[in-house]
């Protein structure tokens, strides 16, 4: 187990260091000169010029990736362009966010898609599992800004439950928080439950007709401790790894439904940076991202020891 | 389930206590602001910020005339080359700071000569400025420019602090002092900007909401849900397509404002070889052919709903510098195949560059629709905005369709879209006579002389046709018809002086 995790730990640091050059030398491929887009409508000469030298625009893409390793390396990402905030302050003023939102939607995803899986596989070929199906199949073929628009619309314009958009910090107020996140999370839950449910459903199904079940029938347990301690927790490597990846996309920022709640996330401000070419801002997040998945993967596989006692020799 | 019904319920009186903040106007915004420094800024939204943050030396009124704020009166010289201007006495900074002659000199200097400062263009001709007496300033300039007053207007007018601008140095952006009616709070990056009215401003009468909070909300969509839901009081740039139903809502009352810019298509007539390599770049008589098979009003119908003014020149018909005598030309399709074939070009292909809003992107295939019944056969290639201004830059396209947001003064609408090697001249027009009567527009201060000279521009561009210009969109805002005082002025920035949220 400690020459595992410190096996996993060695690869981290290569792993991370290629990803920062990934991202640097993807974020060189966008067309259009950062300077330009930046230098807004007036298009003043002088300021580009001022601003290729501050970005250090002119100077060759490996003396530029040393500027920002360095910095990042003594814990600075440098400064957005276009609003004068350190990055380091964006992605901690965001991360918050972000985190709360991508748990919840993980929580909502986990709570409908995994009893939804085990009913389905359970009672294969009744109605729960047609129910089931359909229910995933909703999940993962709606489209997470028409939903969210359409919630909006109903809970927000038509009744007036909730706030349509907008973000209100749960130590400022934890109810407003909670109206404010309950419907972009729901949005996000609902497309990964369907997710979840599927695999929940195979993986049981799977273990459900495995020999070791059929002898602890056999014993005589009870259907309940068959299904849940024998066969979920079998079922549970391959939900753990989904869970995982998932949790990490949500993390990496859920763009669209960000964009449509005003939740002020990593998805709103990666994709306000791209388009202002605000490399900064990409960078940092965009690096503390990869950070995130990769540290998580870590954790889903210390995961598997814990619920498959097999792994631990 | 229990628990999702829990905090369903949980946050029903969430949303109740949200309908208690009266004092507090909410702004939706269509974009998230850039840097909140006069010199630096650079967006239309931001500007909508500085109405309320940052007063400026004049102003401009539903007319586009220039009326003094921070400036009490101002008088030109015999020969146009300075300005003196008096101050309003009892200004005070959102520091507590004087606002004096020395304040202004510190301030226009700034704009002049900070780094990245995109004021510096617009205030070009100023070469210095003089304190006169503790409450008046002469600016000298080099040579007459009329558009000076106007520039003063905008943000090359505003005034910072100048003890808490030399304090932050190029950081001021983050924290500013001016002498605006709402002084800066807070700013959350793509969440909010939240100002409080400033108890000494000088001209406190008119302020009546205890807040203001900014929410940059880009989905038209969205942004109206949450004015129907009642978590904002007003939002800008509705979509057309939204107004015929808002109207109806008596909840709701909606301000359309025929804008100072223009939604044009750019030719690239010398901007690069490839205006020689295509008949519309090649040839006057291929441009004007391509204007004759558009019909402006149904464009304007299809791609705005008809919420746009059609027009052909840099100003609306309705602008007092308008050429009257060199009117919108209907649509004749005989007339342009006739051209056409005069030129000897059957058929001339070209493609048009639009960046991928869905306005430009429908105005593309409408263009491409009425141009295809002269014989025109265009082809569409949409690019995201920084793409598609850097390729025009480098003349890498034929024709491309660009909207300007327009300066209350026509010659920022005019100087650097038709100066030979301006910023802005994408077309690549370059013309020595033309460039003789810009400089000349320039130097008169007579509204009917300028408007001559621009009679003579208009003459000469509209007949190269660097830029077709086809409609003024209107500024199109929704606010809650409990909300009193808004003004209609054609910069389409909300003033927030005056408003009032009645019961």
């Amino acid at each position: 187990m400690a020459e595992f995790l410190l096996k996993r730990l060695a690869t981290i640091v290569p792993t991370l260091i290629f990803v920062s050059m990934l991202i640097f030398g993807l974020q060189q491929l966008l067309p259009g000169d950062p300077a330009k887009i930046l230098a807004g409508e007036e298009q003043d000469p002088t300021v580009i010029a001022h601003l290729r030298e501050k970005l250090h625009l002119d100077e060759p893409l490996p003396m530029r990736y040393a500027y920002w390793m360095g910095g990042v390396l003594r814990g600075d990402l440098g400064e957005s362009i276009r609003n004068q905030q350190p990055v380091l302050d964006l992605v901690l003023q965001k991360l918050p966010v972000t985190i709360q939102l991508a748990t919840m939607a993980m929580a909502i995803a986990l709570l409908i898609g995994i009893p939804a899986g085990i009913a389905s596989a359970v009672g294969r070929g009744t109605i729960w599992d047609t129910l089931a199906n359909v229910f995933a199949l909703w999940g993962i073929s709606t489209p997470n800004f028409w939903l969210g628009i359409l919630l909006i619309l109903l809970f927000s314009v038509q009744l007036g439950w909730l706030p349509a958009s907008g973000y209100v910090s749960p130590f400022e107020d934890l109810r407003a928080n909670l109206a404010s996140m309950i419907m972009p999370a729901f949005v996000l839950g609902n497309a990964i439950a369907g997710v979840l449910m599927r695999h929940t459903r195979s993986a049981m199904l799977q273990v459900l007709s495995a020999d070791y079940v059929r002898t602890a029938r056999a014993k005589g347990l009870r259907e309940r401790v068959v299904v849940l301690r024998h066969g979920l927790r079998n079922a549970l490597v391959p939900i753990i790894t989904l869970g995982a990846l998932e949790f990490g996309t949500l993390l990496s920022g859920a763009v669209l439904t960000e964009q449509v709640f005003t939740i002020p996330g990593f998805g709103k401000l990666i994709i306000d940076a791209v388009f202002n070419r605000d490399y900064l801002v990409v960078q940092g997040v965009v690096l503390v991202t990869a950070t995130t998945y990769v540290v998580l993967n870590l954790l889903a596989d210390l995961a598997y020891f814990a619920v498959n006692p097999r792994l631990r020799n | 389930m229990k628990n999702f019904a829990r905090t369903l319920l949980a946050s029903l009186l969430g949303a109740a206590a949200l309908a208690a903040q009266a004092q507090t106007l909410r702004i939706g915004l269509a974009e998230d602001p850039d840097v909140l420094d006069p010199s630096l800024a650079r967006t239309f939204v931001g500007r909508i910020v500085f109405a309320a943050l940052c007063d400026k030396l004049f102003e401009v009124d539903e007319k586009l005339n220039i009326i003094p704020q921070l400036a009490e009166k101002h008088e030109w010289s015999a020969d146009s080359k300075a300005l003196t201007i008096t101050l309003r006495p009892g200004v005070t900074f959102h520091d507590g700071e004087k606002l004096d002659a020395a304040a202004v000199k510190y301030s226009l200097e700034r704009h002049k000569t900070m780094p990245g400062s995109n004021r510096r263009g617009e205030l070009a001709p100023v070469t210095s400025v003089d304190i006169v007496d503790p409450m008046s300033v002469r600016l000298n300039l080099n040579a007459p420019f009329s558009p000076l007053l106007a520039q003063l207007a905008d943000r090359a007018g505003m005034i910072v602090s100048p003890k808490a601008a030399q304090a932050a140095g190029d950081k001021f952006g983050t924290k500013p002092v001016c002498t605006g009616p709402y002084k800066f709070v807070e700013r959350v990056a793509q969440d909010r900007i939240v100002l409080e009215r400033y108890p000494d401003y000088w001209n406190k009468g008119q302020v009546n909401f205890e807040k203001i909070v900014y929410t940059p909300i880009p989905d038209a969509t969205v942004r109206l849900a949450n004015l129907k839901s009642g978590q904002l009081d007003y939002i800008e740039r509705v979509a057309s397509s939204d107004v015929e139903k808002l109207q109806t809502d008596k909840r709701f009352k909606i301000a359309r404002i025929t804008e100072i810019g223009y939604q044009g298509i750019t030719i690239n007539i010398g901007k690069s070889e490839k205006a020689q390599q295509n008949p519309l770049g090649k040839d006057p008589r291929v441009r004007e052919a391509f204007e004759l098979a558009i019909d402006r009003q149904g464009l304007a119908q299809v791609v705005m709903d008809n919420e746009a003014v059609v027009g052909n020149q840099w100003v609306a018909p309705t602008n007092p510098f308008y050429a009257k005598s060199l009117p919108v030309p209907k649509r004749d399709v005989a007339r342009a195949r006739a051209l056409l074939k005069e030129a000897g070009v059957t058929n001339p292909s070209f493609t048009l560059l639009t960046p991928t809003t869905s306005d430009a992107q429908r105005l593309a295939l409408v263009v491409q629709a009425m141009a295809r019944d002269a014989g025109f056969d265009v082809k569409i290639q949409a690019a995201e905005f920084a793409t598609s201004l850097n390729m025009a830059d480098k003349g890498e396209f034929e024709a491309y369709a660009l909207a300007w947001s327009g300066r209350a003064d026509p010659d920022g609408n005019l100087f650097s879209f038709h100066g030979c090697k301006q910023p802005l001249n994408y077309a690549g027009y370059c013309d020595p006579e033309t460039e003789k009567l810009l400089a000349q527009s320039r130097s008169l201060r007579d509204v009917a002389e300028r408007r001559k000279v621009f009679e003579q521009i208009a003459a000469r561009v509209l007949k190269e046709r660097p830029i077709v210009y086809v409609y003024h969109r209107k500024w199109l805002w929704a606010y809650s018809a409990k909300l009193t005082g808004v003004r209609e002025i054609p910069d389409g920035l909300l003033r927030v002086q005056g408003l009032k949220l009645g019961s």
